[in-house]
């Protein structure tokens, strides 16, 4: 076995003989086809922006605002996501940790049921719930908002889980139960601030999920802002793409102002992102 | 430290460092010099490496040892200066045909590839036959010791077996040069020192120039032919590991490997210099700058047990052949002395000692602002 | 499951379940006592599951196969396998193809643009926050903004017709497939970017230089490292994607009011009550059928996957 290496003599040559031609790397890699791809990516993203605003024009959007109906509509959309948000994260947040702490064979089982929302279709979903809903629930918005919870739950789980992973839960738990904490404030008080990373990018996915869904909203017949903008196409084209402008940018205000406050309260944690699908393992065995 | 004196330094040591038949490759770095931003990675750095040379680079991080290993295996383009491989100049040969064998410090392995496609890599894009690549990557693991782990993928092995199938990977391609960039420092201790002699062995064994870029002044005296300084993109001092130790050329290698006290002293003028009661000459520079300290090495303090002597035993270390005394001297100096451990059982901490230089030339540096 | 692992009386668990029975032989009701307790923490999400989701696609399922009276039938399926509605069928696939497969690439390579960009901190952040906006923007509001942009009036069309290409002349109208496919990138491409960042952000630069160190040039990393290294993940997100195109309704509609007839068109009609009376469950076996067109894609997902991941196992 030592021969083998030692013998010099081998085909083994640099790569693609001749040796060292003078092949010059200038930057090591080429960047102009990066640039280019984030050129034409923007082109395509903001153009049809910058087409809308001039359909619509200006005054348009002063009129969206005193359209009757926009009120009503935004509000009810911001309450269906403020309490989306807090039934996604009371229901999935003790659940993954319990899951993680007690039940860790459950993982995968907990994982393939909060990826199914993501595959059933929602326009499939709301005709079962509408089949199988009882009357009471059906009069209040509240319906849509215990459905988008399961529309959330994907997101949710995976970036719980990824904070889950990354802090050493077990130990802090038990830190928490020696000191006299119940479940409730260990919850409450420890984890909730430690997992803050972690739940910021599920907020801003389950917020801005809720301000744009339109499908079960509109089939469920309740007026949420993007409903509001559909059913006020009819009247008045100009309006109406002011309106839909206005719904994105105030979905993109409310993210930016999320993530904004997130981050500044938890920048020590460390930066927590979605992640639905990992590629490698990184971790090894210890030696 | 100029260049000057740095690229005198790694000459006149190269005339020194061993030199091994079988012809191995002979590797000259000139003048790099590479600057991110404001700040200068590499000021000048030339070093030349003799064939079948180990050399380490030590230096504490951010002193650009990194990017010269980088460059040498084209990874960093130098903004100055060229790296010459058996006198050819090959600072505009890409990486990929630079013929180096490179372990980088962790997680380099392919994670889509079993330990033995891994090996056989390098061979593959040398457009070698299935059969030739399998029985050399097999070779190699065997050579590393990890001939059963073949059909393993890295996430199976743990941190010190993908290293060595790191360094199998390397070695496949019968690299020119062998570059190491900190390929232990993700290891534990044990691990990291038995894969270190590994290296060692095989290196000497094949007779390939190595450049071993480390922070682990253990690991370089240890490993190397000669240890290499940095500080600040500069070369401090190349040289043999004991002569990096017994005659340190400034007061940062000294710091910088092993341990050193730092005891005020005075400069006297005609280049001698007074500390604890002694008065000495001083070796190497003299600051401009006072006050002064002297460097000198735990071993190299004698001390007496007195009654009202110039210092107070603190602590006691027991490190096997010699014993490592902490003494809290007047003028709220601490020192370390180191005496056999056999004649220290009277330096009980609050026992009352007398410290003093034996009078050799000594190292003097600038005295540090606390 | 549920052998309870965890030791009786456990301190890692701050009151859920108390000391359990003193070791011994465990008799099989203090077992069954044992695992009900320790399922206890997951029964609120359970029952959320169970109602929310669970019995609604039950209700759909048992319901396609339900006559108004409730009885047994096979006609709705027969129904929904029939005539336009398959034709609705074949529409879905063909679209959510095209619409997974194309932003998936797309995508891909703007991530990477993005996530290799110098200095990128930055541009990834506004990145990151665009990406999750558009990826949920839909339905009405994008089909507006495409009006007015590539309508037969819409802005790009008119630049394009005063430079002498009238795309409206030349066989393009946003109101038909293709129409339907740019658009429907205009939310595809940043949930692939959102998605697909993670996967990036794992393929590590050693990876790289290690191959290009061993004589690797850009396409034949590609293909033997970065390629095989994403390819598990990039396939997950494409399916993720074939599911969020197949269930996307209200931009379609909107566009083309109903002219491509759409699986999740069709089923959103039956809903807002525009059938014929006795006709309602044929709804419930149209969404039947895209659960089933989803396990299906699912299924080639988890075939592909198994043989490109091999070595994740």
């Amino acid at each position: 076995m030592v021969a083998v290496a030692r013998g010099g003599s081998g085909g083994i040559g640099p790569p693609r003989r001749g040796g060292f031609r003078g092949v010059v790397p200038p930057g090591r890699y080429s960047t102009t086809w990066r640039w280019a791809v984030l050129l034409v990516t923007a082109v395509y993203f903001l153009l049809p922006l910058w087409a809308a605003l001039r359909f619509a024009g200006i005054g348009a959007f002063g009129s969206v605002i005193s359209e009757s109906g926009f009120t009503s509509s935004l509000a009810l959309s911001v309450r269906l996501a403020a309490i989306t948000t807090l039934v996604t994260i009371a229901l999935m947040l003790p659940t993954a940790v319990y899951v993680h702490l007690r039940l860790p064979k459950l993982r995968r089982l907990l994982e393939g049921i909060t990826i199914l929302p993501l595959v059933i279709p929602p326009v499939v979903l709301i005709v079962g719930v509408l089949a199988i809903a009882p009357g009471f629930i059906k009069s209040t918005p509240l319906l849509l908002a215990l459905e988008y919870v399961i529309l959330a739950m994907p997101f949710a789980y995976r970036a719980i889980d990824a904070g889950l992973r990354a802090l050493d839960l077990k130990t802090i738990v038990e830190a928490a139960g020696s000191l006299g904490a119940g479940w409730g404030s260990t919850l409450w008080r420890v984890l909730l601030p430690n997992l803050r990373t972690a739940l910021l990018p599920a907020t801003v996915l389950t917020v801005a999920l809720v301000l744009g869904e339109f499908t079960m909203a509109s089939l469920a017949l309740y007026q949420t802002f993007p409903v509001w903008i559909y059913v006020n196409s009819q009247t008045s084209g100009q309006v109406s793409v002011a309106a839909s402008l206005l719904a994105l940018f105030v979905t993109w205000i409310v993210l930016l102002a999320i993530t904004v406050l997130g981050s500044r309260q938890s920048r020590k944690t460390g930066g927590g992102e979605v992640t639905l699908f990992t590629v490698a393992p990184t971790e090894t065995r210890g030696d | 430290m100029t260049t000057n004196t740095t690229r005198d330094a790694a000459t006149t040591a190269a005339g020194t460092g061993p030199v091994r038949a079988g012809g191995g490759t002979s590797v000259l770095l000139r003048d790099l010099t590479r600057a991110f931003g404001v700040t200068r990675a590499l000021d000048g750095l030339s070093i030349e490496m003799a064939p079948g040379e180990l050399v380490a680079l030590l230096g504490p991080s951010g002193c650009g040892k990194t990017t010269a290993l980088r460059i040498v295996a084209g990874f960093e383009i130098a903004d100055t200066g060229s790296v010459l491989v058996d006198g050819k100049d090959i600072s505009s040969v890409p990486a990929a045909r630079r013929d180096m064998g490179m372990v980088f410090q962790s997680y380099s392995l392919f994670p889509n590839m079993s330990a033995q496609d891994n090996v056989a890599f390098g061979l593959r894009m040398r457009k070698i036959g299935t059969g030739g690549r399998r029985k050399r990557a097999g070779d190699l693991l065997d050579m590393v010791g990890l001939g059963p782990q073949a059909g393993q993928y890295p996430h199976q092995l743990s941190g010190g077996q993908q290293q060595r199938v790191a360094l199998a990977r390397a070695l496949a391609i019968e690299p020119r040069v062998l570059l190491l960039d900190e390929p232990l420092s993700a290891l534990d201790a044990k691990v990291r020192l038995q894969l270190r002699e590994q290296i060692r062995t095989l290196q000497q064994r094949l007779g390939t120039t190595t450049l071993f870029v480390t922070h682990d002044q253990e690991e370089a005296l240890s490993i190397a032919d000669r240890v290499g300084v940095m500080s600040n993109g500069k070369l401090e001092q190349l040289a043999a590991p004991d002569e990096l130790y017994t005659s340190p050329a400034s007061a940062f290698v000294a710091e910088f490997v092993g341990v050193m006290n730092r005891v005020p002293g005075e400069l006297r003028g005609g280049g001698m210099v007074t500390a604890l009661g002694s008065t000495m000459p001083v070796r190497g520079h003299i600051p401009d700058e006072t006050p002064v300290d002297v460097l000198v090495r735990p071993e190299d303090l004698t001390m007496q047990v007195v009654e009202h002597g110039n210092g107070i035993v603190t602590t006691r270390t027991f490190l096997g052949s010699v014993t490592r005394v902490g003494v809290q001297l007047d003028g709220d100096v601490a020192v370390q002395v180191d005496r056999p451990s056999a004649e220290s059982a009277a330096l009980a901490p609050g026992a009352s000692v007398s410290v003093s230089l034996p009078g050799q030339p000594v190292l003097v540096a600038t005295r540090r602002v606390s | 499951m549920g052998q309870a692992t965890q030791a009786p009386g456990s301190r890692t668990d701050p009151g859920v379940a108390g000391p359990g029975p003193a070791a011994g032989p465990a008799s099989r009701v203090t077992l069954a006592l044992r695992w009900l307790r320790l399922v206890a923490g997951v029964v609120p999400f359970g029952i959320y599951v169970t109602l929310g989701l669970l019995l609604p696609m039950i209700a759909v399922a048992v319901g396609a196969f339900q006559n108004n009276d409730g009885g047994f039938t096979f006609s709705n399926v027969s129904a929904a396998t029939h005539g336009i509605y398959l034709k609705g069928f074949w529409q879905s696939i063909i679209l959510s193809l095209l619409t997974s497969v194309i932003p998936g690439i797309l995508g891909l390579l703007i991530a990477y643009a993005i996530f290799t960009a110098k200095r990128g901190k930055v541009l990834r952040q506004v990145a990151i926050t665009a990406a999750g906006v558009f990826a949920n923007f839909g339905g009405v509001p994008l089909a507006f903004l495409f009006i007015a942009t590539l309508g037969s009036s819409g802005l790009v069309s008119q630049w394009l017709t005063s430079l002498g290409f009238n795309p409206y002349d030349h066989g393009f109208t946003l109101y038909s497939l293709t129409g339907v496919v740019v658009v429907y990138l205009y939310f595809q491409i940043p949930l692939m970017v959102l998605v697909i960042l993670p996967a990036l952000e794992g393929l590590r630069p050693a990876w790289r230089e290690a191959a290009e160190n061993l004589g690797a040039r850009t396409w034949e990393y590609w293909r033997y490292v970065g390629g095989p290294v994403l390819l598990p993940s990039f396939l997950g997100c494409v399916l993720l994607l074939f599911g969020s195109a197949l269930s996307a309704y209200a931009t379609t509609e909107a566009l083309t009011n109903g002219t491509i007839p759409l699986t999740a068109i069709q089923i959103g009609s039956f809903l807002n009550g525009n059938v014929i009376a006795g006709q309602e469950n044929i709804g419930k076996a149209l969404g039947l059928g895209m659960v089933v067109i989803i396990a299906i894609a699912m299924i080639v997902y988890v075939v592909m996957q198994r043989r490109a991941a091999r070595w994740l196992r």
